[in-house]
């Protein structure tokens, strides 16, 4: 297919100067949600402990490329992805790569902040304590306190931990479920439009967040947001209808776009 | 090691971190699967214990019932012995004379008719096929079911020319020969504990040898009332009249009455604390113990209106009023689906509220409330236990001809069945009277979700 | 004239009235000077209401007479009975001579000779028979035709015709809203009369804490009745219903759980429907299926492992019971279950746990609320249950702990102490409504309970 050609030969050009290691790589994935096929082949490298943002219209298929990181579409009863995702070289669609283990070095947080209706202690200790991470109660405790404090939730709710998830503001909310998901410590985060449900002030603390764990862990943001990509991403990936058009450095794609649609988008011509 | 206290900005203590993080997760993972097997197969489990119970039920039923259908029949030859039926011409109403004494002249002559021996008739066709039964009556009589004189004698009522004539007749046998035939009981029980006796068992087995006792579709099942004289021929007829005139009575009552209150409260009551409760109230009346409603019927309608003690239009009543709620419910969810836009559109061309719930949303949803009113009726049909409480459980021998004559009902019938002493006989025949009442409900249940499939989402 | 005859007349009486409106309405529609006029009501309105006053106060008069005429025209033919007579009639004798007197009115006849007197007053009873029919002839005559004169001068191009035939539909529709009320109220009302009736036989206190079932033994004083203890039919109530909860619990919340996240779309399809049959099955059928097959297969499986265990118990109705319930509780679960938002095992998968640890740690605690209500819904349903325990649970009111042995409940005490001779005047019979009251308080406070919990749930997941 002629775009996905185009996008090989950029994702080329955008390599000229390999930052570091490759940490996850696509080849050719494509997904069907049952007749309908959704992505039409995406190559794509993500390096080591960068941050990189896909950006797009919306119903492009950044989620679905996105949750194919982690294989969430296997929870998806008719989606049905092939090609290869690897990380660290290992392919994670690989029958011998379970995908607990997977899910536990791809982390994820969604769109809708969704903390478990349980403590917010519990909220944190959920994942350690599933994987068997911890032996102790002090060590637990130790986990949750470092997990909120690099969310930077600690002294918001260090006198509370037992209050309920639920009840935290929508922000606090969006924050906890970061740090339940820095407390497996997992290698990548996947972030699927963290802030579109969030308040203003609320979504600037969590991009501020962002930057903190920038360099400690590789993370891929959705974002309907262009100046969020712009502001907290090293590269940038557009999707169009399935396709990835375009990924470069972040201030080329804003400054010097490559391909006419990339233009159109970011002026807000479309989308 | 700690793993928690790196410095995030420590590249190798995080990488180390990680690693020993991947080890326990690897770690944990057997066990984590293995329990995970556990618990899906726990699940499958239960379907399949819930499947099995079904299957059981239905298989102890029908593996029970089934044969009941056919019972074990004579066929004889009946000689209309003019020589035994001495009786006068069967009397006709005289131009002139009055009803009434008519009626006694006529009762009269069924009351000679009563007292001739039809026994005899039966007594003598068995002498031909078994030479030594004229020898021993006793023993004979016991072949055939003591009910069929009473429908030889039938025979003659309605048609007195039959007197003189030979009629080849099929004649239900006697319920302890039907349970004997059908190996119902122990072949080599002491003599003492058999129902029948000896010489009779031994002409039972001849009389199948020679055909003339066969398993027949049994249409005595069907066409006949109850009866304690004569196990054979006891039937489902009146209790299925019973339950035919109570569902009459909820179809005609408890469906206009809820599907009018259900458009009431959903398309007219205004929202506050009374509508409130009226839904309340409805929810809990949908969830009262179905015998709580027998005492009301008990109480209201036998005690306080006299109404007849046993009579259908009570049970009907009973019913109706729970099943109300049912047809309330069914209909208002029915309502509640139909999208506003419909009432909206229907507003927006000027139809009045009254005009826009009867024109455009009622026809909509009509095949909803069909739906749920044929299963609050095929559970009404089931119901047992408030009949239990207005005398519905005495024995009745008639076929009722009006709602306010006694009166069983099918399920009442099960109970009373199930309940008589010759369990070998009336197992089997309880089960088939179950199959009946099954069928009907499967039946009822069928067309509802033959309703439902077929009208289903047309907007 | 003969009732069907009259519905005739009413039926043609309806048409008229109605096509008498719609002309002159729709006559109106042009003034004098042959001017267009709006009508408020489209003609169709102005007909059905002159209809609506033709016909349904004449008919609710023919109801009411109907009602009234036999007791008020035996009154008066008993009242002009020669006093030689009435002396010596008993109650009986008075109903007999009523029949005869109708049927020799009716020209049926009697087979003997009647006498002078009841001669007399079959005459009578025809006299005043056909009178009474004539006098509300007369007045259904009547007023048929003054609803339809007054409606119909009524008509007018002002005249909101539809609104009124609306208001009549809508105090037709709550009439019919307000029968369930009534039900309830009856429900309430009754029961509280008769056990009031019971409470002036028996002390509450025997009652609510006795210990002892035994009310057939009883001296027939009205003072002092004992053996009315209800405390041994609550436990068996209770008892059974333990069980069968014990049975439903584990079998109908795993099967919720596997066919909601579990089971592939074709298997759910076929065996959902399949285990909701389970609901449909009429309750005689269950208890005969516990006296024939589960009764006699759990004595002999008892007696395998030297266990005596008795056909009809506590064990088998609660077994058979508990089978009965778990499709509601299945199929409740499995609605509670599908509620809680996919975010929440996102979130969870998303961690690593496996689908199980999702389902266990996330969604169960979730879902815990309504599956509760569900459970005390299931409760309420065995509580009440009564053919089940009349056909298997023995019948014995004792306190025991044992549920190989033989019990009884309240529902079965119901039905048996209002069965067979039904004299509501002795406290044998009225502890059935004291019974049925305690009864209908417990499930009404499950249900209470049940309802908010899942109320409360829905909200919380809207
Ligand atoms: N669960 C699903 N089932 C079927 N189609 C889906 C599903 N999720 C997404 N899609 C389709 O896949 C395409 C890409 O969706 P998505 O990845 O959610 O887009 P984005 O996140 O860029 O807005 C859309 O056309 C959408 O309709
Ligand atoms: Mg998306």
């Amino acid at each position: 297919m002629k775009t996905v050609k185009l996008s090989s030969e950029r994702l080329g050009v955008s390599n000229k100067q390999p930052s570091g290691k490759i940490k996850m790589s696509a080849r050719d994935v494509k997904v069907f949600y049952g007749e309908s096929e959704a992505l039409h082949g995406i190559d794509m490298d993500i390096y080591e402990n960068e941050v990189i943002a896909f950006i797009g219209p919306s119903g492009c298929g950044k989620s679905t490329f996105l949750r194919c990181l982690n294989r969430m579409n296997d929870t998806i009863d008719v989606a049905k992805v092939t090609g290869q995702v690897l990380l660290d070289e290992q392919d994670i669609y690989d029958p011998s790569l379970d995908v607990v283990q997977l899910r536990a070095r791809v982390g994820m947080v969604f769109q809708k902040p969704n903390p478990f209706p349980k403590s917010i202690y519990e909220n944190i200790a959920y994942g350690p304590r599933l994987h068997g991470l911890v032996e102790t109660r002090r060590e637990m405790d130790e986990v949750v306190e470092s997990s909120l404090r690099r969310a930077g939730l600690w002294e918001e709710v260090k006198d509370r931990l037992d209050a309920p998830g639920t009840g935290l503001s929508g922000g606090q909310q969006q924050r906890l479920c970061i740090a339940r998901a820095i407390a497996v410590s997992p290698e990548v985060i996947l972030m699927d439009e963290p802030c579109s449900a969030l308040d203003p002030i609320a979504t600037s603390i969590i991009e501020e967040l962002i930057d903190e764990l920038k360099g400690s862990y590789t993370l891929v943001i959705v974002t309907h947001n262009m100046q969020q990509a712009a502001r907290v991403s090293d590269k940038t990936a557009f999707f169009h209808l399935g396709n990835l058009i375009e990924l470069n450095k972040t201030d080329e794609i804003f400054t010097n776009p490559q391909d006419k649609k990339t233009e159109d988008y970011i002026t807000g011509r479309f989308g | 090691m700690k793993i928690s206290t790196v410095n995030p900005q420590d590249k190798t203590a995080l990488a180390q971190q990680r690693d020993l993080m991947q080890q326990r997760v690897a770690q944990s993972l057997a066990k984590r699967h293995a329990k995970e097997k556990r618990f899906k197969l726990t699940g499958q489990l239960a379907v399949g214990t819930a499947l099995a119970f079904v299957a059981i039920l239905f298989i102890s039923i029908f593996s029970k019932g089934l044969p009941a259908f056919w019972q074990a029949t004579l066929t004889l030859d009946i000689y209309f012995d003019p020589d035994i039926i001495l009786i006068d011409e069967k009397p006709v109403q005289a131009a002139g004379e009055s009803d009434a004494t008519f009626q006694e002249r006529y009762q009269a002559w069924q009351m000679d008719l009563a007292f001739i021996n039809f026994n005899g008739l039966i007594l003598n066709a068995l002498a031909e096929v078994i030479p030594e039964a004229a020898a021993h009556p006793r023993d004979a009589m016991r072949l055939v079911t003591s009910g069929e004189r009473i429908a030889l004698r039938n025979l003659v009522e309605e048609d007195p020319s039959i007197i003189g004539s030979r009629k080849r007749l099929n004649l239900l046998a006697d319920a302890n020969v039907d349970v004997w035939i059908k190996g119902n009981i122990d072949r080599d029980l002491a003599d003492s504990r058999q129902q029948l006796s000896a010489r009779t068992r031994g002409w039972v087995d001849q009389l199948v040898e020679q055909g003339v006792i066969k398993n027949r579709f049994s249409t005595a099942l069907f066409m006949n009332a109850d009866s304690r004289s004569s196990l054979a021929s006891a039937g489902l007829a009146g209790a299925f009249m019973g339950s035919l005139m109570m569902m009459l009575i909820v179809m005609f009552l408890a469906v206009p009455l809820g599907v009018a209150s259900a458009i009431y409260l959903e398309e007219f009551a205004p929202k506050n604390k009374l509508t409130d409760l009226i839904e309340v109230n409805i929810n809990n009346l949908a969830a009262v113990p179905s015998i709580v409603f027998g005492l009301l019927g008990a109480s209201v309608f036998i005690l306080w209106f006299k109404l007849p003690l046993s009579a259908p239009v009570v049970g009907g009543l009973v019913l109706s009023l729970m099943t109300l709620p049912t047809v309330i419910i069914a209909t208002r969810s029915t309502l509640k689906a139909i999208p506003p836009s419909i009432r909206s559109a229907a507003l927006g061309i000027g139809a009045s509220k009254v005009q826009s719930v009867f024109h455009h949303v009622l026809p909509l949803a009509i095949p909803g409330i069909l739906t749920g009113s044929i299963l609050g009726i095929a559970q009404a049909l089931g119901e047992t236990a408030p009949l239990l409480l207005i005398g519905m459980s005495s024995f009745v021998a008639s076929v009722p001809s009006s709602p306010f004559d006694q009166s069983t009902a099918l399920p009442v019938q099960i109970y009373l069945w199930q309940g008589n002493e010759l369990r070998n006989f009336f197992e089997a025949r309880t089960s088939a009277a179950i199959i009946v009442l099954l069928t009907m409900m499967i039946s009822l249940n069928a067309l509802a979700i033959w309703l439902r499939r077929h009208f289903e989402n047309r907007w | 004239m003969s009732n069907l005859m009259l519905a005739g007349v009413l039926l043609m009486l309806l048409a008229l009235a109605y096509q008498l409106g719609l002309t002159r309405s729709r006559k109106l529609t042009t003034d004098l000077s042959g001017q267009k006029v709006r009508l408020h009501s489209r003609p169709v309105y102005h007909g059905a209401l002159v209809a609506f006053w033709t016909v349904v106060p004449a008919f609710g008069v023919f109801l009411l007479w109907r009602f009234i005429q036999p007791g008020v025209i035996n009154q008066m033919i008993i009242a002009q009975l020669p006093e030689a007579i009435m002396a010596g009639m008993t109650d009986s004798d008075m109903r007999v001579f009523l029949r005869r007197i109708t049927h020799l009115s009716s020209g049926f006849g009697l087979s003997d000779q009647p006498q002078p007197h009841e001669l007399q007053a079959a005459e009578l009873l025809s006299v005043l028979q056909v009178r009474g029919h004539a006098l509300m002839l007369a007045l259904m005559a009547s007023l048929a035709a003054a609803g339809l004169y007054f409606s119909w001068q009524q008509i007018h191009p002002d005249l909101r015709a539809r609104n009124q035939m609306e208001r009549v539909v809508k105090v037709a529709l709550i009439a019919c809203s307000s029968v369930a009320i009534l039900t309830t109220i009856g429900i309430v009302l009754s029961m509280f009369g008769e056990a009031m009736r019971f409470f002036a036989f028996v002390n509450p206190m025997d009652f609510f804490f006795g210990t002892t079932w035994n009310p057939r033994f009883q001296t027939a004083g009205t003072e002092g009745q004992t053996g009315f203890g209800m405390l041994p039919l609550l436990w068996g109530t209770v008892m059974i219903a333990l069980i069968a909860l014990l049975v439903a619990i584990p079998v109908g919340l795993m099967a919720a759980i596997y066919m909601s996240e579990y089971a592939p779309s074709r298997v759910r399809s076929v065996a959902k429907p399949i285990i909701e049959v389970l609901a449909g099955i009429p309750t005689i059928v269950y208890g005969f299926f516990a006296l024939i097959t589960v009764g006699p297969f759990l004595s002999s499986f008892g007696a395998t492992f030297g266990l005596d265990i008795r056909a009809t118990s506590a064990l088998t109705a609660g077994v058979v019971m508990g089978i009965m319930i778990i499709p509601f509780i299945s199929s409740l679960s499995d609605d509670i279950i599908t509620q809680v938002p996919r975010s929440l095992r996102d979130g969870s998968l998303g961690l690593g746990a496996t689908q199980s640890e999702t389902i266990r740690k996330v969604v169960l605690p979730a879902a815990l609320p309504g599956i509760v209500g569900a459970i005390l819904l299931a409760a309420s349903r065995a509580i009440g249950e009564t053919m089940i325990v009349v056909l298997a649970a023995g019948n014995s009111p004792v306190l025991t702990a044992n549920p190989f042995e033989a019990v009884s409940t309240m529902t079965v005490t119901i039905v048996n102490q209002l069965t067979g001779d039904l004299d509501f005047a002795s406290p044998q019979s009225l502890v059935a409504f004291a019974l049925g009251l305690t009864l209908f308080v417990i499930t009404l406070l499950l249900n209470v309970i049940a309802l908010v919990i899942v109320r409360k749930y829905r909200e919380q997941y809207e």
